[in-house]
């Protein structure tokens, strides 16, 4: 019998804990399927953070420690300080990366430490029932802004991308999103040449992926997808915003 | 190395540190240990190992989690405002059972409060760093070749126990030069990390370094499990230094900088014919309660000195269970108390 399709083998054989239609199964795929092509699960060490992917260590089958919340690219950075031939990456949500990490990301970002981000933005916080998160869009309804997002007391959201793109440390920055099997095939690329780009000692490299989470947003995961591609994409445009070595200034 | 060399009490701690086997040192400036980073990026990159200044003291910690979930020996430095912030590290490398050596050079608290030195972060170090049910192994230098000696005892115990380590030292053990014998380098090797995330390189299933455990039963146990090593910790590792306590009425209970107080002001009221001693934990968790307790049988009265307002004081009066007066003398805020004073306070108990 001819196999067409099969899970990768750095993924586990636990069952996903994530709500119907969340994109996260996903982008673990695309992770662990980056992490087989290239061979380096043997070394290869990830960090989940704190959030719905918290339990993403059960989930890859590579060697995985978990981090406080935000600090997964400090955790990162001593573990690749430590063993820098091993590959580090870390997997975070818009509410660790963005808002109590943004001091960790920035700066990893900066000291152009060689590893690869995986950055899952479904402009809401999931695990904790759905607050506003820093990528969470004007008007936004969620928990804590009930009357949707109002710039001016909640201010506006994070392009994290943009941000990180100026600083000189960062290789690669590039947005993408599953939500088509176009979309999903560019994501496949991405996320392998962020793993590539950190075995080539390029420097940080960050992928940050559109993500629907239809239950905090209180839509179908079919209406999840429509409301990610008229609402998020416009505000977070797909994309490559930087491509090079670290050292490299945006032009 | 069995020369003596002058040092700094911030940059002794460093080289034995590196003696120790520690290459990995993160940190963020903050006075009164400056001196300590500033050696380590000296030294580091010769040695071919890394000194990173973090952005701040969270993610200094949350690095040396990284390199002890690595498996190699880590440390970072601070000083009291420094070391609050390390505290949510502190209790993750616990929640992990992570090895680790973390430094606070004690300056006067609460808030920014000053830069000299202060022992007012007993509490913090020996009861309430972190959130959780959790200790951490807590020594006290009062010598410069002392602080040498114990970084090197404070790396292999957490290595041993898997459990984060602090050197409590303060700002006039960071600052004050003494000759010191610097060890031999250690063999880091002897302390195996089968469970670090050090890449499984395919020969094993994928370790998880991770203090999350959603079902209360297995939180329950893995505590508890925790707390029989604790146990072990406690049989074991007490640390405390007796001076002239054997015929002594009156014995001053004193740690680090406020210990060599202490002695002196013993030795004052010796030559004026008062049977005063000096006992001196080295460790302060777990806290030399055996010591303590065995003094208790003839000791007429304790005196707790130190630079707070009265922490370490429970500990002792807890030690020997209120079955002898526990009374206490304290300067704070960055004062250092004097002999004389201490001495006063001996000649009022006798």
């Amino acid at each position: 019998m001819a196999v067409v399709f099969q899970k990768p083998s750095t993924l586990t054989d636990a069952p996903l804990h994530y709500c119907p239609g969340c994109t996260h199964g996903i982008i673990h795929r695309l992770v662990a399927q980056a992490i087989e092509e290239l061979g380096i699960e043997g070394k290869t060490v990830g960090v989940a953070s704190v959030g719905c992917s918290v339990m993403c260590y059960d989930y890859f089958s590579c060697d995985m420690v978990q981090a406080p919340h935000g600090r997964a690219q400090a955790v990162a950075t001593g573990l690749k300080r430590a063993r820098p031939d091993n590959v580090i990456f870390t997997y975070q949500g818009d509410g660790d990366l963005a808002a109590i990490g943004t001091a960790e990301t920035v700066h990893a970002a900066t000291r152009g430490e060689n590893i690869t981000v995986i950055f899952v933005n479904n402009a809401i916080y999931g695990m904790t029932g759905g607050q506003m998160a820093p990528t969470s869009l004007p008007d936004q309804i969620t928990q804590t802004t009930p009357y949707g997002r109002d710039v001016n007391t909640a201010g506006y959201p994070v392009r994290v991308c943009e941000m990180l793109s100026t600083l000189d440390g960062v290789a690669l920055a590039q947005r993408v999103t599953v939500d088509s099997v176009k979309n999903v095939n560019i994501a496949r690329k991405a996320i392998k040449k962020a793993f590539q780009n950190q075995i080539e000692g390029k420097g940080y490299s960050i992928i940050e992926v559109l993500s629907t989470c239809p239950t905090n947003w209180g839509l179908s995961p079919v209406d999840a997808l429509k409301w990610l591609d008229e609402n998020m994409i416009p505000y977070y445009p797909l994309g490559v915003y930087k491509d090079g070595v670290k050292g490299d200034r945006l032009k | 190395m069995a020369e003596k060399v002058l040092m700094k009490g911030n940059e002794a701690l460093a080289e034995a540190a590196i003696q120790a086997g520690c290459r990995h040192f993160f940190g963020y400036p903050i006075t009164p240990q400056t001196e300590l980073a500033a050696y380590m990026a000296k030294r580091m990159p010769k040695l071919g190992g890394t000194y990173l200044q973090a952005e701040s003291e969270l993610a200094a910690v949350n690095m040396v989690l990284g390199a002890a979930a690595a498996g190699v020996r880590a440390m970072t430095s601070s000083s009291s405002p420094g070391v609050s912030l390390k505290g949510e590290g502190i209790s993750y490398m616990a929640g992990s059972d992570l090895p680790a050596v973390i430094i606070n050079v004690q300056r006067g608290g609460p808030g920014l409060g000053g830069i000299q030195p202060s022992q007012a972060d007993y509490w913090q170090a020996t009861k309430a760093l972190g959130h959780g049910d959790f200790q951490i192994l807590v020594f006290a230098p009062s010598t410069v070749q002392e602080m040498v000696d114990l970084v090197a005892l404070a790396f292999d115990r957490a290595d041993e126990y898997r459990m984060p380590a602090m050197i409590l030292a303060d700002g006039m053990l960071g600052q004050m030069m003494e000759p010191v014998v610097l060890p031999e380098a250690h063999d880091v090797a002897a302390h195996e990390k089968p469970w670090a995330a050090s890449g499984h390189k395919n020969e094993r299933k994928h370790n998880i370094v991770n203090s999350l455990y959603l079902t209360p039963n297995a939180l329950e146990s893995l505590v508890v499990e925790r707390y029989k090593r604790y146990e072990i910790v406690k049989a074991n590792e007490q640390r405390a230094e007796e001076y002239l306590v054997d015929d002594a009425d009156v014995v001053v209970v004193a740690y680090g900088a406020s210990s060599r107080v202490a002695r002196s002001a013993v030795n004052k009221a010796r030559e004026k014919g008062l049977k005063a001693g000096l006992i001196r934990p080295i460790t302060l968790w777990p806290f030399p309660v055996d010591t303590l307790k065995k003094a208790a049988r003839h000791v007429k009265q304790f005196l707790t000195v130190e630079m707070s307002m009265g922490q370490m004081v429970d500990d002792v009066r807890l030690a020997v269970e209120c079955k002898v007066p526990v009374s206490f003398y304290g300067r704070t805020g960055g004062v250092i108390p004097t002999p004389k004073e201490v001495l006063g306070e001996i000649e009022k108990l006798v």
